[in-house]
């Protein structure tokens, strides 16, 4: 051994100009490491097969030309982005191999931002700089950002675009989820703005709930909410038989009497067993209430709770006061206030209390309360923070009750507890959480919610938007949403305003829901006279839509009152409604106007104007238009809809002032004759 | 004796080195196989194709498929595995057919825009495989605002079904439009045709004026956009539709 070792050494470094040879060697062969490597790198790799599957294409020259060698890099100091993803996505931003599938070749797909100026990672994060594949897609210990995923890919335009965008709907499903859902009434989640993220869930109060419900209700609604109401956002939270039986023996102690809310009422119901259901038709409840159907789907609307089972939930004499006037009990609530009669209540709450279900409280038989049921039932309902959510005399709100969730897509997964069998990505931790906290420690005080996958999915990409970067972006970067308006209309008209909840459906100002339409300039857009008729009797301007104006039972002296305050303060400035006449056209215009109506511009393709030929469903009827809209309304109407009414579907067709004016005439020429005479024939 | 000591001191080492590795080690466990009890000779589609939903999404309806005899009689207990190409997820990727000879999943797509064909197979009585190929549709950023454009100004003309909220204008119409998934109709029209048409109304290609123009209402940008909606969503597939992802 030591011989054979012996004679290499002196045939290797025998004498000094061996020894210089095979140094030389080594040295020679080390250095060639480092190029080596660069040479077998992975896109050195990639770029040749870029290369090969452009050769033979018929644009390969141009593609060609594009194509730059080496190592490609996006270099963005202000958002602090390095970039060498195009060193292997060579084909990004050439749109003409869109037929090619197989990465990393593909083009990207047209988005609104340019990439040189926004780079890769802003939105699809990894590491920037890495330049092979599993170092900048995959976190390692020094690099914990991940490709994110494409489902929550929209996250990453919530960190600059702090409002809704038209091309992201599952951001902006998890932003209104987060109120909807009442997150926030325990996560704190302060946006970057500096402002807080406000519950929109109207979870009722609790401090009168035995005047509205049973003790045996409570129990089975904490026992399982989804039970009662599909729909229902309160969460369940798996408590035992003992602590239900607890909380609801306190909540029934602890609640106050309203006085007025149980007012027993003398009027008998209806005889007509059709008249309850055409009262709730009538009334459009369903506008706002879901219920049930055999099938199982939910139909309805989701402002207020399901009814599918009201019955078997509230006590008669509530539902009838709740009926006659909704803010003695809750002066907040969204519901309006219908001014029924006694017979109407009578009616419309039979009705209602027929909708019940056997099973629901079949099992439920509790027993007297003791004194220490109740004060445990105290401790559980300040352990469970009910209180976030729901307004409970005598017990405070808790403060900071969850941990707050403002930058909570920056958290490190180091911190983060995970299942076994869960993939170690911030993403599948926060869905995973969502999905089902408990899992994660039974003693977890989160409960669990009713989501779908899809609402899961857009929940994690609304909280993943909430991060270091959003918090810390340059404010010339950060795009602000529009400011949310609290807009209240004033005096005695914005009293009555807020008694028939006109907010709940329509917005004035910027305030208020988009299920009715807009009343901003209503007062420039409509007739006073027909106005009040429209108060006194709601009639039918959209034939295809299910939601509908209800009739109030207003008074005069409130239609006046609404009606006055309406066409005074709700004008737009550009209408002046004075400045065109509602008769006196020329019978040239008219006719002119038809020509129009009918041809260059068919307009009754979306609008019906004579019953007897026009079909279209999607815009108002027409039949009575010069009766209701003001002249000066329907020719700026024409002249620009958008103007008047962002959003809307009537397509603005640039007229000139000649083609508007005829449609005008036209249009303000049919004032519903023609109408009352087919009813005759 | 020193020598005999760091023998058991590696022996100690290595021990827990392997245990340590092996509790390191991700376990793989997956579900047991499962036997099928029947055989069937050919798979169909019951529903679940052509949806298209957002890249990455859950497809709103789950894919259901049938697998039936020689007869055509539905075939319970016969197995039926989903597969398709990186990215889509199938939950459960396979199931025995239920007492209609039914298996229903519910599909994610991939996180490229695109079709994306998936493969139902089942095994017949000669051990061979019976395929049944299903294309489903994943919209992109500018399909999706598309798609979106189409929901507020397109759809109740465009498309004759009617839902609970919202009724169709289609047969209310003397001269009717062509649904968007037309695509035996739409792709003989190149992208200038369509945008003449949507940007100037029908008569610009002297078709009905009761397509209006939509010119002043929507941007360039967003006409765009609802082109490519257009062309991701017709059936038969349009040559713009982006590249078909199938199972490699």
């Amino acid at each position: 051994m030591r011989q054979i070792f012996a004679s290499l050494w002196q045939r290797l470094f025998g004498d000094s100009g061996r020894a210089f040879g095979v140094v030389s060697v080594i040295f020679l062969a080390s250095l060639a490491i480092a190029p080596a490597k660069n040479f077998f790198s992975e896109w050195r790799h990639y770029q040749h097969g870029y290369l090969k599957t452009i050769r033979n294409r018929s644009e390969a020259n141009s593609l060609q030309r594009h194509f730059k060698p080496g190592i490609q890099q996006i270099w963005l100091p202000e958002l602090a982005v390095v970039d060498r993803c195009t060193s292997c996505h060579v084909g990004l931003k050439e749109q003409s191999i869109t037929d090619v599938s197989t990465q990393p070749f593909r083009t990207h797909p047209a988005i609104p931002h340019k990439l040189d100026q926004f780079g890769c990672t802003i939105c699809h994060r990894g590491q920037g700089a890495a330049t092979t594949v599993s170092e900048a897609h995959d976190s390692t210990l020094a690099w914990e950002q991940p490709i994110l995923p494409a489902k929550y890919i929209e996250s990453s335009c919530g960190e600059c675009h702090r409002g809704p965008l038209p091309g992201t709907p599952v951001l902006n499903q998890g932003r209104t989820l987060l109120s909807r859902y009442g997150c926030v009434n325990c996560h704190m989640v302060k946006l970057p703005d500096g402002s807080t993220l406000k519950a929109s869930d109207n979870p009722p109060s609790l401090s009168h709930i035995s005047d509205k419900t049973t003790r045996e209700w409570i129990y089975a609604w904490l026992k399982d909410p989804q039970a009662y109401s599909v729909s229902a956002t309160m969460p369940n939270f798996k408590l035992s038989d003992d602590d239900a039986r607890d909380i609801s023996a306190f909540l029934i102690a602890n609640s106050t009497a309203v006085p007025g809310d149980s007012d027993s009422l003398s009027a008998k119901p209806a005889a007509d067993p059709s008249a309850g259901p055409s009262l709730y038709g009538e009334s459009f409840c369903a506008s706002c209430h879901a219920v049930q159907n055999a099938a199982g789907n939910v139909v309805g609307g989701d402002v207020g709770p399901e009814l599918t089972r009201i019955g078997s939930k509230v006590k008669p004499e509530w539902l009838q006061s709740w009926l006659r006037d909704p803010r003695v009990y809750d002066p907040g609530t969204a519901m309006p206030h219908y001014r029924f009669n006694d017979p109407q209540v009578a009616t419309l709450s039979g009705f209602l209390l027929s909708k019940t279900d056997s099973d629901l409280l079949a099992n439920v038989h509790l027993d007297a309360t003791t004194p220490d049921q109740i004060a445990h039932g105290k401790r559980l309902v300040s352990d469970y923070g009910c209180a976030s959510c729901h307004e409970i005399a005598g017990i405070k709100k808790p403060e900071n009750f969850a941990p707050e969730l403002s930058r909570i897509g920056s958290k490190s997964i180091t911190q983060l507890i995970f299942l076994p069998g869960m993939q170690h990505t911030l993403p599948d931790y926060l869905a995973g959480k969502i999905k089902q906290p408990r899992a994660f420690s039974p003693n977890l005080r989160m409960p669990q919610y009713a989501f779908t996958t899809a609402q899961i999915d857009a929940l994690t990409t609304a909280l993943l938007a909430l991060n270091e970067r959003s918090t810390t972006l340059p404010a010339s970067l950060a795009v602000a949403g529009a400011p949310e308006s609290d807009y209240q209309p004033a005096g005695k008209a914005g009293k009555l305003m807020a008694d028939l909840a006109c907010f709940s459906c329509h917005r004035i100002n910027g305030h208020g829901s988009d299920m009715a339409p807009d009343l901003t300039w209503e007062g420039s857009s409509v007739q006073r006279e027909w106005l009040v008729q429209f108060f006194k009797n709601p009639g039918t301007l959209r034939p295809a839509l299910i939601r509908r104006m209800p009739r109030f039972n207003l008074s005069d002296s409130e239609v006046n009152e609404l009606t006055d305050y309406m066409m005074t303060v709700y004008q737009n400035p550009s209408v002046d409604r004075d400045s065109m006449p509602l008769s006196g056209y020329s019978q040239g215009e008219v006719e002119l106007g038809k020509q129009l109506f009918y041809g260059k511009y068919s307009c009754q393709g979306c609008h019906i104007l004579d019953t007897k030929t026009d079909k279209g469903y999607i815009g108002p009827t027409l039949t009575h238009v010069g009766s209701r809209l003001t002249a000066a309304w329907i020719f700026k109407w024409m002249k620009n809809p958008q103007a008047l009414r962002a959003g809307t579907a009537e397509p603005n067709r640039a007229m000139t002032d000649e083609d508007a004016r005829a449609l005008t005439a036209f249009l303000i020429s049919q004032k519903g004759r023609a109408n009352s005479e087919v009813a005759k024939k | 004796m020193i020598r005999h000591f760091s023998t058991i001191a590696a022996v100690v080492i290595a021990v827990l080195a392997t245990s340590l590795a092996t509790s390191c080690s991700r376990k793989t466990e997956s579900a047991p196989p499962l036997k099928p009890t029947a055989f069937g000779a050919a798979i169909i589609e019951s529903s679940g194709g052509k949806q298209f939903a957002q890249i990455g999404a859950l497809l709103q309806q789950p894919v259901v498929v049938q697998v039936n005899d020689e007869q055509g009689a539905a075939v319970v207990g016969a197995l039926v595995e989903f597969a398709a190409p990186t990215g889509v997820t199938f939950d459960p990727t396979s199931g025995l057919t239920d007492s209609s000879g039914q298996v229903t999943t519910n599909v994610s797509l991939g996180g490229m825009a695109g079709r994306y064909q998936l493969v139902a197979s089942t095994i017949d009585k000669s051990h061979k495989k019976v395929e049944l190929k299903i294309e489903e549709i994943a919209l992109g950023y500018q399909q999706t605002l598309g798609r979106r454009l189409n929901d507020q100004y397109c759809e109740r003309c465009h498309n004759p079904e009617s839902t609970v909220e919202r009724v169709s204008n289609y047969d209310n119409l003397e001269i009717k439009p062509h649904p968007f998934t037309e695509g035996d109709t739409l792709n003989k029209l190149n992208d200038a045709d369509l945008t003449a048409i949507v940007t100037h109304g029908g008569p610009a290609l002297n078709k009905s004026a009761l397509m209006p123009a939509w010119g002043n209402t929507l941007s360039k940008s967003d006409i765009e956009a609802l082109i490519s909606y257009i062309r991701a969503v017709s059936d038969p597939p349009s040559r713009q539709a982006g590249p078909v992802y199938t199972e490699n």
